[in-house]
């Protein structure tokens, strides 16, 4: 099946994906293109269909109905060979055979693939360098990942699905995991990020599609999906009490506010003016009733 | 071809490296074969036990390797996601697998050399009168009874109860069978059991070439109830088999 018109710059391209399992509508017609080299995130709630698109795209599940092209090949419920060569994939709850040792799991790949990349090098840039003999069970839960990571990478793929890459990270390793990420995309390749951590799509994502439900209910830059929502937050305390004003014209209000204030000589206590965060920006798509 | 060798060879390391899997695998019939022939001394069933013994555990150890062994090694990597994630990999699925059988091949072809070097020093058991034919009991028993075990490992779910199910299957299939002894004053009830069991069969045609140096093909009905188990698990296996974890 051909895609109407799947340019080269493309890397990715899905036109209203429908899926259901059961008669349940997991997916309900969702569509977008991930440009050759971009990082695009998929960010949304567990159960939203993040996974079941992205193990579409990698040939796991087949659809129901719509187009998908993954460099320039449908990959049905299979993908084909030529696809495999170039795409690598790090899934959500797959473990590796835990007898062999870090540098054997890599050796083990690297011999499925045409033009693997040098076996230590891309253990080096895992970070599992001082691990390289190590038996895979004997290694933390984050060095898992990262060797889930490096055999993702053995084939020297173009395109690079990350299926929550770093759910159960503490801190330092996410930043770590990020910084991995980076140096990935400045390599040139395409990346497919699924997260439910808005301030990893926030970090990483050239853009980012917002799926609730099975549907797309926002897709842009993060930057554009702030400004989508024009409004300002002004913050301060007055009387130990906490004012917040939400407000499209923040430059007025706030004339107005520091007017006053200066004219009554009082200080206007831990002032804050914020602009909506990516996080806020979701919550108010995904309607959490959590928020604050 | 060399995705082939390169699979078999990392099989072959896995499988020797995993060490409970090689002691249930390898060294258990061995260690069967040496407990029963010290208990019997004499003759069964008209030949001498050690004899006898070595025909029936080659049989155990034929359903033990290519049934048990495959069946639980092939669950267990499916629910971990193992093979999920090699679905993804370039490496062709059916050069997966043939790799996955000739591991089992070549795992059951060492344990029999071990059979036969262990029969003969430990317990003065006799050489196969037919090698030819011997050697092809061993392509045959894997064959037939991997078939089985690719076919459980479509049926079974989970990766906690596989060893458990393998086994209440195989060791009353070797029993019934005649694996550990005579069977001639067994109920009828018992033998009539044993008279559908495929090791029953695959008996026969061991103790054909080993004892009596016939033909690998000298009863063709054994040959074909053996043959017609290994086909059936198959197809429950081409209809049934996925490489995705079950529960997830």
């Amino acid at each position: 099946m051909r895609i109407s018109s799947p340019t080269v710059s493309h890397a990715i391209v899905v036109r209203d994906l429908r899926k259901s399992y059961d008669g349940v509508e997991a997916l309900r017609g969702i569509s977008f293109e991930v440009g050759t080299g971009e990082v695009f995130g998929l960010l949304g709630p567990n159960g939203a269909g993040k996974t079941t698109t992205v193990e579409i795209l990698e040939g796991y599940r087949s659809r129901d109905e719509g187009q998908v092209s993954v460099l320039g090949h449908d990959p049905g419920s299979h993908a084909p060979r030529a696809l495999r060569e170039r795409i690598g994939v790090v899934l959500q709850h797959t473990e590796l055979t835990p007898v062999l040792t870090v540098r054997e799991i890599h050796r083990l790949f690297a011999g499925y693939y045409a033009h693997p990349r040098d076996v230590d090098e891309v253990i080096e840039v895992v970070g599992l360098g001082e691990k390289r003999d190590a038996r895979v069970k004997t290694l933390s839960g984050g060095q898992k990942r990262r060797l889930d990571l490096g055999v993702a990478l053995v084939g020297d793929p173009d395109l690079v699905f990350l299926d929550e890459p770093t759910t159960g990270f503490d801190p330092t390793a996410r930043r770590s995991a990020w910084e991995m990420i980076r140096a990935l995309r400045s390599l040139g390749k395409t990346i497919l990020l699924t997260t439910h951590y808005l301030d990893e799509a926030q970090q990483l994502a050239d853009r980012v599609a917002v799926i609730r439900a099975g549907a797309i209910i926002g897709l842009g830059t993060p930057a554009e999906l702030i400004g989508d929502t024009r409004r300002t937050e002004i913050r301060y305390r007055k009387d130990r009490e906490q004012i917040v004003i939400e407000t499209d014209d923040p430059t007025r209000i706030l004339n107005e506010l520091t007017s006053q204030a200066l004219a009554a000589g009082q200080e206007l206590s831990h002032l804050e003016v914020r602009r909506p965060t990516l996080e806020d920006v979701y919550l108010e798509l995904v309607g959490d009733e959590k928020r604050a | 071809m060399t995705h082939l060798a390169h699979q078999l060879a990392f099989e072959q390391r896995i499988f020797w490296r995993s060490r409970e899997a090689a002691v249930f695998i390898f060294i258990f019939p061995l260690m069967l074969y040496a407990l029963l022939s010290s208990v019997y001394s004499d003759e069964i069933n008209g030949v001498p036990a050690a004899d006898f013994l070595l025909a029936g555990l080659f049989g155990y150890g034929a359903a033990n390797t290519a049934f048990g062994g495959l069946a639980i090694t092939l669950v267990i990597r499916r629910e971990a996601g193992i093979l999920k994630r090699l679905r993804s990999t370039p490496l062709p699925p059916w050069t997966y697998i043939a790799a996955v059988l000739l591991s089992t091949l070549l795992v059951f072809a060492l344990q029999a050399a071990a059979l036969l070097v262990l029969g003969s020093v430990a317990f003065g058991a006799s050489m196969p009168a037919n090698w030819l034919g011997f050697a092809g009991a061993i392509v045959l028993g894997v064959a037939c009874f991997a078939g089985l075990g690719v076919g459980a490992v479509a049926l079974i779910r989970s990766a906690e109860g596989v060893s458990a199910v393998v086994n209440v299957i195989l060791l009353p299939m070797a029993f019934l069978s005649g694996s550990f002894g005579p069977t001639r004053e067994f109920p009828a009830f018992l033998q009539a059991i044993a008279d559908v069991l495929p090791l029953t069969y695959f008996l026969d045609i061991v103790n054909g070439v080993y004892l009596e140096g016939e033909s690998l093909f000298a009863d063709p009905k054994a040959l074909g109830i053996v043959a017609a188990w290994g086909i059936a698990g198959l197809t429950v296996a081409l209809r049934r088999f996925t490489w995705m974890p079950r529960e997830r």
